[in-house]
């Protein structure tokens, strides 16, 4: 509950106006409707700077209700400055419960990265977006791409993977790889590295978007078919490590970090903070694995 | 609405074709035309680029679309590959539901479909046909893509293939067409146009910038695509030595209307109309 001076008694709950809150949520109700489809919304000022998370947080604040639990990972970690600030922010505006457990959390906000260990029906993620516009990097005009969205017209995007394969032999794109989401739009997954974007696919949770510098939502619902565009013969490829495991674990099958010791010696790292911790400490969590075609 | 007779075989009908920028009243086109010496209308300003176009065009045919600048023969083309929108008319395509409907009717989704899959068109700027921040195998990859060629291997062969057929340097084509000359600019340009088989190919102004041994080099090549896909083509050019070449039959326009149509010999041989017989005896 809120507490304190009479200054934070004066907000609402989650800080968000309840009107506010009304519009983000119809407007998620229309992403959620039309799979990958950029939804402009009010985007209203937050306390923190736009291009720092405001569109996940007012995802996560109009969705969020008293009996949540919210975890918010930033670049996988739990322990950043980025996640503990959003993290207490919402705590302080609604008084939800926290966690760092990934399957113990209801709704999760989260930068860059999906959770290694699987998502159930009963959680959300919401992704904090930078550049929702998948045709940016083909086209500069916004007129222009949402026509080429509306004609689903993508032939730019293709020939720019071409060029990838003609440059580099592969289909290179570290981060935000454009997926096809229920064959329809095409739609940046957000900057998540190219591990996380088969957890896209047909997926049992909800997963939501928000670009508050961009004023754009959109969504993909649960088992929704998300496809990473590829060609026949040049096929989609998540990252991989060989046979390198985590200095810490002893084991792979995860995104792994690459941490400079000193300047000589390396390690490699699981990324997922909370992963790591419970492949050190049990169990190891249930996962989706993609395998590389051959 | 009656669908277009088709007794005759034509391949494009074109009825009635009217452009006009500005504001025009009912009159800017009677006010305009070959007869007014002028396509600007006098009351009202608005610029007629071209009014009551009217042709049919045959498979296999070579259409030549002659005038000086601003008679609107550029307009005439860009209307016909939907750049710009038409301001009246009428545009039949047989392979459209056998040349019942109006082209210029169409949803811009199925316009997106013709462009793409059915008309080819040639610049006479290499800019605008080509995106110079691709490869020239990206740019005719980019056509191949569009009619759901998804294997790059076989994408590489094809471009590969016309990029030889066009005489092109096949071996460059990762490059950059911004490293090319302005001729193998050009044949890249025809060789993205030609990539999907296109039954009808536009050609505007396509040899004009382009120096005298280098022209002759690419007409002779787009005449030997022509006999040798036997594409239907609008050449549009102010340079009666491309008509000569290349077309069959041929328009004259002059401030926006048809002055004079018929085959293309009998046209330069003896030409009818004043305007055709000044461009004609002011061939160098």
């Amino acid at each position: 509950m809120i507490t304190g001076n009479g200054l934070t008694s004066a907000y609402n709950f989650a800080f968000i106006d309840e009107n506010t809150k009304k519009e983000i949520r119809r407007k998620l109700l229309k992403a959620i409707a039309v799979p990958g489809y950029q939804v402009p919304y009010s985007s209203p000022e937050m306390p923190i700077a736009r291009g720092w998370g405001t569109g996940g947080l007012h995802v996560t604040l109009a969705v969020i209700g008293r009996g949540d639990t919210l975890k918010v990972i930033d670049q996988g970690s739990d322990a950043s400055v980025n996640a503990c600030s959003l993290r207490q922010f919402i705590h302080k505006m609604t008084g939800c419960r926290t966690t760092v457990d990934t399957a113990e959390a209801t709704l999760i906000q989260t930068r860059h990265r999906i959770p290694e260990e699987i998502l159930t029906p009963q959680q959300i993620l919401v992704f904090q977006v930078p550049q929702p516009e998948v045709l940016r990097t083909v086209e500069r005009l916004e007129d222009r791409t949402r026509q080429m969205h509306a004609e689903a017209d993508y032939s730019r995007m293709w020939v720019s993977l071409y060029e990838s394969y003609v440059r580099f032999g592969s289909l290179m794109r570290g981060a935000g790889y454009p997926v096809k989401v229920n064959g329809r739009y095409l739609m940046s997954p957000s900057p998540i590295p190219r591990w996380d974007v088969p957890n896209l696919n047909d997926a049992r949770c909800l997963y939501l978007f928000g670009a508050g510098r961009e004023k754009r939502l959109y969504a993909i619902p649960p088992h929704t078919r998300v496809e990473p565009l590829e060609f026949e013969d040049v096929r989609f490829r998540v990252e991989e490590w060989g046979n390198t495991t985590c200095a810490y674990s002893q084991q792979g099958d995860a995104f792994l970090d690459e941490i400079y010791e000193n300047e000589q010696v390396k390690k490699f790292v699981v990324n997922d903070s909370n992963f790591l911790d419970k492949l050190r400490s049990g169990p190891r969590p249930p996962q989706r694995l993609f395998r590389n075609p051959e | 609405m009656t669908p277009p007779d088709n007794s005759n075989g034509w391949l494009l009908r074109v009825r009635g074709l009217t452009r006009i920028y500005g504001e025009p009243d009912e009159r800017s086109v009677a006010r305009t035309g070959p007869r007014a010496a002028t396509n600007i209308c006098p009351e009202t300003g608005a610029i007629v680029a071209c009014a009551d176009i009217g042709f049919d065009l045959y498979p296999g045919e070579v259409l030549g679309v002659v005038g000086e600048s601003g008679s609107g023969k550029s307009t005439l083309v860009q209307l016909l590959y939907f750049d710009q929108g038409a301001s009246a008319g009428e545009v039949y395509f047989k392979p459209i539901e056998e040349g019942a409907k109006n082209l210029l009717a169409l949803t811009s989704q199925r316009k997106r479909y013709v462009r793409n899959h059915l008309f080819g068109m040639v610049y006479q700027n290499p800019r605008d046909g080509l995106n110079f921040s691709f490869s020239a195998g990206g740019n005719i990859a980019e056509k191949l893509i569009m009619a759901g060629q998804f294997h790059v291997g076989k994408m590489r062969d094809r471009a590969r293939g016309l990029l030889s057929q066009t005489e092109a340097p096949a071996q460059r084509m990762d490059s950059t067409p911004r490293t090319f000359s302005g001729g193998m600019q050009q044949r890249v340009q025809i060789s993205k146009a030609i990539a999907n088989h296109p039954p009808l190919l536009f050609l505007d102004e396509v040899t004009s910038g382009l120096d005298v041994s280098v022209q002759a080099k690419v007409l002779d090549m787009i005449r030997h695509i022509q006999t040798e896909l036997g594409i239907s083509m609008i050449v549009v050019s102010h340079d009666l030595g491309v008509i000569r070449m290349l077309t069959d039959r041929t328009i004259v326009l002059k401030h926006g209307r048809i002055v004079e149509a018929g085959l293309t010999d009998q046209i330069l041989q003896d030409p009818q109309h004043a305007y055709t017989q000044l461009l004609v005896s002011s061939l160098l």
